[in-house]
């Protein structure tokens, strides 16, 4: 369903970050800046998977989706909004009915992974051994399964 | 030709492609290597690049050893079952016996896993467990580039060939590509590769048309990079053949596990008959798999097929029925049903919530229709296409060791998730662990092999022309038309695609042809494809976007090709459901429970075909 762009809301993300948030995320590099314009658009909309990637991020909420004309009909949409480390979606049914859901999406603040804490394998000593890093701490028992162990 | 700038980077370990794999190869190389300088280089952004970029709601690949859920051999076990008889042992007993610790960091990294009351995992089904995974892309990226570093993350940057030793054509030297955003072309001089893109969603016709095309099962942006970088460099490959059709929610393509391991709900036809109890005998067909518990995923799906071709459809997923019963007449316990049901769309497939409230379905109230999708090639769900990978030290046979775990038949050309094959149901935990085998076993290789491959650089000038040229193409030829996309001289990389979706819809079994398919038919594809990978040549690009488009196509078609030609040598139809081979219509253990590999031959433009005995290690 090709994401589309409310020109009223959109500002081109204003000089901040660099250029349009959209066109920096989207993964099948689809949202573009119309330089005329200076608003983000889909230039592509049919290989738009619906991914909601840029509407996630849009920091205006003027990006939106318009399901695919082929198999979806007009009058519903579903939106999301993010919310303390989750998003709350609002869906909207053709006959007018709403649901709105609110589910977590990351236990951690974003930018606190601490990728080696506390390992305890030596990456020389180990190297040549079957034990993946951090293994003696993550993989939950206490020796890494071998066919000849097992049976 | 002028060409733009070239960068040229140079580093010991090049991970190609930053999604699940890529991201678990950057972690676990920087464990082993500090000292190396690992680069990744992505044609997006890693937060939200590849296959789970938009979420996930379960991890589908989990032992839950901790808890004595199951052991790797049980993991082995249901897998070759799975695919009917056919998967690497070795490489499933690795990725089994190293997927909980990666299930393990994610949750501490800050991935949200349901837990049960008592503090254990949630489980949906036995490899299966349900997470809170919108975010499971950044959650895995960040300690991805924390590790290798800001400075080594080449994102906007596609890559389109691989490159080998100027002196030996079966050692890697590195990559070439281009940038997306901007006018550059790349060099990678790298002393190892790694393998991480994607499968490929796209080569055959899918069956939504014009703007729905984009809404492919697998990622619209999995373009089978991973075997169009692989191949042309003469990579053994294995399992081409193989696709994976999915059973799914009509035209959204909604998961539908949960809702048949959780919510424990029926797919019923038009007359209200359950084709898992009417088409019972079928699996008699296909002994020993046909009895296998559970019943293999293409035979389920061949079950569904023969009501579908009898005129019993539509084929309706009893959500209602599931949901009414599940909650028992309790309104609060149904509120929680409903709760659940819809992350399972939003989580991951969005399309499909927004497909419902279209059409105004309540799942508690309105069955919804499934169908079966257009085939997908891939190694990492429940495909198996891939690389032919040596196997871990401890685990090969000797037929199936070279040395490091998960090289390539390319020395110090490694490869993880879609890129490795007969390893499948590795999702995207697997993918990851696999993404760390591999990277740790090249960090292995650069310890004992630390010299400097040679790159050659009139190659490098080539395959930069050739890489630049739909754009020279569009610019030559423009004034020839009044159309810019009518020209004798070129077609767009929109046209290319359609064109290989057909070829391969109508010649290769896709939904058109009803999966079905014969060697003469294979034969004439095979001639068409070979007519279109002469006018890839003729590509014309207006502009970086659709230079990156027509790189895709190009991996696209290479995959396409591929799978043909691995579809003629099997001469049976092992995966009902999946492919039918009429002149061939029956699984043939006796002869064909072997892999099918393949090296194409660049300097002579052909293909090799051969079998791989397969040497049971576990089962």
């Amino acid at each position: 369903m090709p994401t589309y762009v409310n020109p009223t809301a959109c500002n081109a993300c204003a000089g901040e970050h660099q250029g349009p948030l959209c066109v920096y995320i989207c993964p099948n590099d689809l949202m573009a800046l119309d330089t005329e314009a200076d608003k983000g658009f889909n230039q592509e909309p049919e290989l738009c998977s619906e991914c909601y990637a840029c509407v996630k991020l849009c920091p205006q909420e003027a990006i939106h989706v318009r399901g695919y004309s082929d198999f979806i009909p007009l009058g519903a949409s579903v939106q999301p909004r993010r919310v303390d480390n989750g998003l709350t979606w609002t869906v909207t049914f053709r006959n007018g009915k709403t649901l709105e859901f609110t589910y977590p999406s990351r236990s951690t603040p974003v930018g606190s992974s601490d990728p080696y804490k506390n390992f305890t394998e030596d990456p020389a000593g180990d190297l040549k051994g079957q034990g993946l890093a951090g293994e003696s701490l993550w993989l939950g028992v206490d020796k890494l399964p071998t066919p000849s162990a097992s049976n | 030709m002028a060409l733009p700038v070239t960068e040229t980077v140079e580093c010991d370990i090049l991970i190609i492609g930053g999604g699940m794999s890529g991201c678990g190869a950057a972690f676990e190389s920087k464990f082993w290597g500090h000292d190396l300088k690992v680069v990744i280089a992505e044609k997006a952004v890693i937060e939200r690049s590849g296959a789970t970029g938009e979420g996930l709601s379960a991890i589908n690949c989990y032992m839950g050893q901790r808890y004595g859920w199951n052991t790797p051999e049980d993991f082995v076990q249901y897998v070759v079952n799975d695919m009917m008889g056919l998967a690497r042992e070795d490489l499933v007993y690795d990725v089994g016996r190293h997927v909980d610790s990666s299930v393990h960091l994610l949750e501490e990294w800050g991935l949200p896993i349901w837990k049960k009351e008592d503090g254990a995992y949630e489980r949906i089904g036995r490899w299966q467990i349900p997470i809170h995974g919108e975010s499971i892309k950044p959650v895995t990226a960040e300690p991805a580039r924390k590790a290798v570093g800001q400075e080594n993350i080449y994102e906007r940057v596609s890559i389109t060939h691989l490159l080998t030793d100027a002196n030996d054509p079966e050692r890697i030297a590195g990559a070439v590509g281009f940038g997306v955003r901007e006018n550059k072309l790349y060099l990678f001089q790298a002393k190892a590769v790694i393998i991480t893109t994607g499968g490929a969603s796209n080569v055959f016709r899918p069956r939504s048309v014009n703007e729905g095309i984009g809404r492919t099962w697998y990622s619209v942006f999995a373009t089978g990079s991973a075997y169009g970088l692989m191949i042309p460099v003469g990579t053994e490959m294995t399992q081409m053949e193989h696709r994976f059709v999915p059973t799914r929610f009509k035209d959204g393509y909604g998961p539908v596990g949960m809702w048949f391991q959780y919510f424990h709900a029926r797919v019923t036809n038009a007359l209200g008959e359950d084709y898992t109890v009417t088409r019972d005998d079928e699996l008699d067909k296909y002994l020993p798999y046909g009895r296998a518990v559970p019943t293999p995923t293409p035979l389920r799906n061949h079950q569904m097929f023969l009501d579908i071709r009898d005129g019993k459809g539509p084929m309706f997923m009893r959500t209602e029925e599931a949901m009414q019963k599940l909650a028992g007449g309790d309104p609060a316990k149904m509120e929680q049903v409903r709760q659940e049901a819809w992350e399972d769309f939003l989580d991951m497939t969005i399309a499909q919530a927004l497909t419902w409230a279209s059409q105004n379905i309540e799942p508690e109230v309105t069955p919804s229709e499934v169908n079966l999708a257009e085939p997908y090639i891939m190694g990492s769900h429940s495909g198996e296409a891939g690389a032919w990978v040596s196997g871990p030290e401890d685990l090969a046979p000797p037929e199936y060791f070279w040395g490091y775990n998960k090289m390539t038949t390319i020395r110090g050309l490694f490869a993880a998730g879609d890129g490795v094959g007969a390893a499948p149901h590795k999702f995207s935990s697997g993918s990851f662990t696999e993404g760390r085998l591999a990277a740790k076993a090249a960090v292995n290789f650069l310890r004992d092999h630390g010299e400097t491959p040679t790159v050659n650089a009139a190659q490098v000038r080539q395959l930069h022309e050739s890489i630049w040229a739909p754009l020279e193409t569009f610019d030559q030829y423009k004034g020839a038309s009044t159309s810019e996309t009518v020209n004798p001289n070129y077609i767009t990389p929109s046209h290319a695609l359609v064109r290989l979706q057909k070829i391969m819809d109508e010649y290769a079994g896709g939904t058109s042809a009803w999966y079905t398919t014969n060697g003469p038919t294979l034969e004439r594809g095979i001639r068409l494809i070979e007519l279109l990978r002469e006018d890839l040549k003729q590509l014309g690009a207006r502009n970086r976007h659709e230079l990156l488009r027509c790189w895709e196509v190009v991996h696209r078609t290479w995959v396409g090709e591929a799978h043909m030609r691995h579809l003629l040598h099997r001469q049976e139809t092992r995966w009902p459901g999946y492919y039918y081979r009429a002149d061939y219509p029956n699984l043939d253990d006796a002869n064909w429970r072997v892999f099918v590999n393949s090296r194409y031959d660049a300097a002579n433009d052909k293909w090799n075909l051969l079998t791989r005995p397969y040497i049971n290690v576990i089962t």
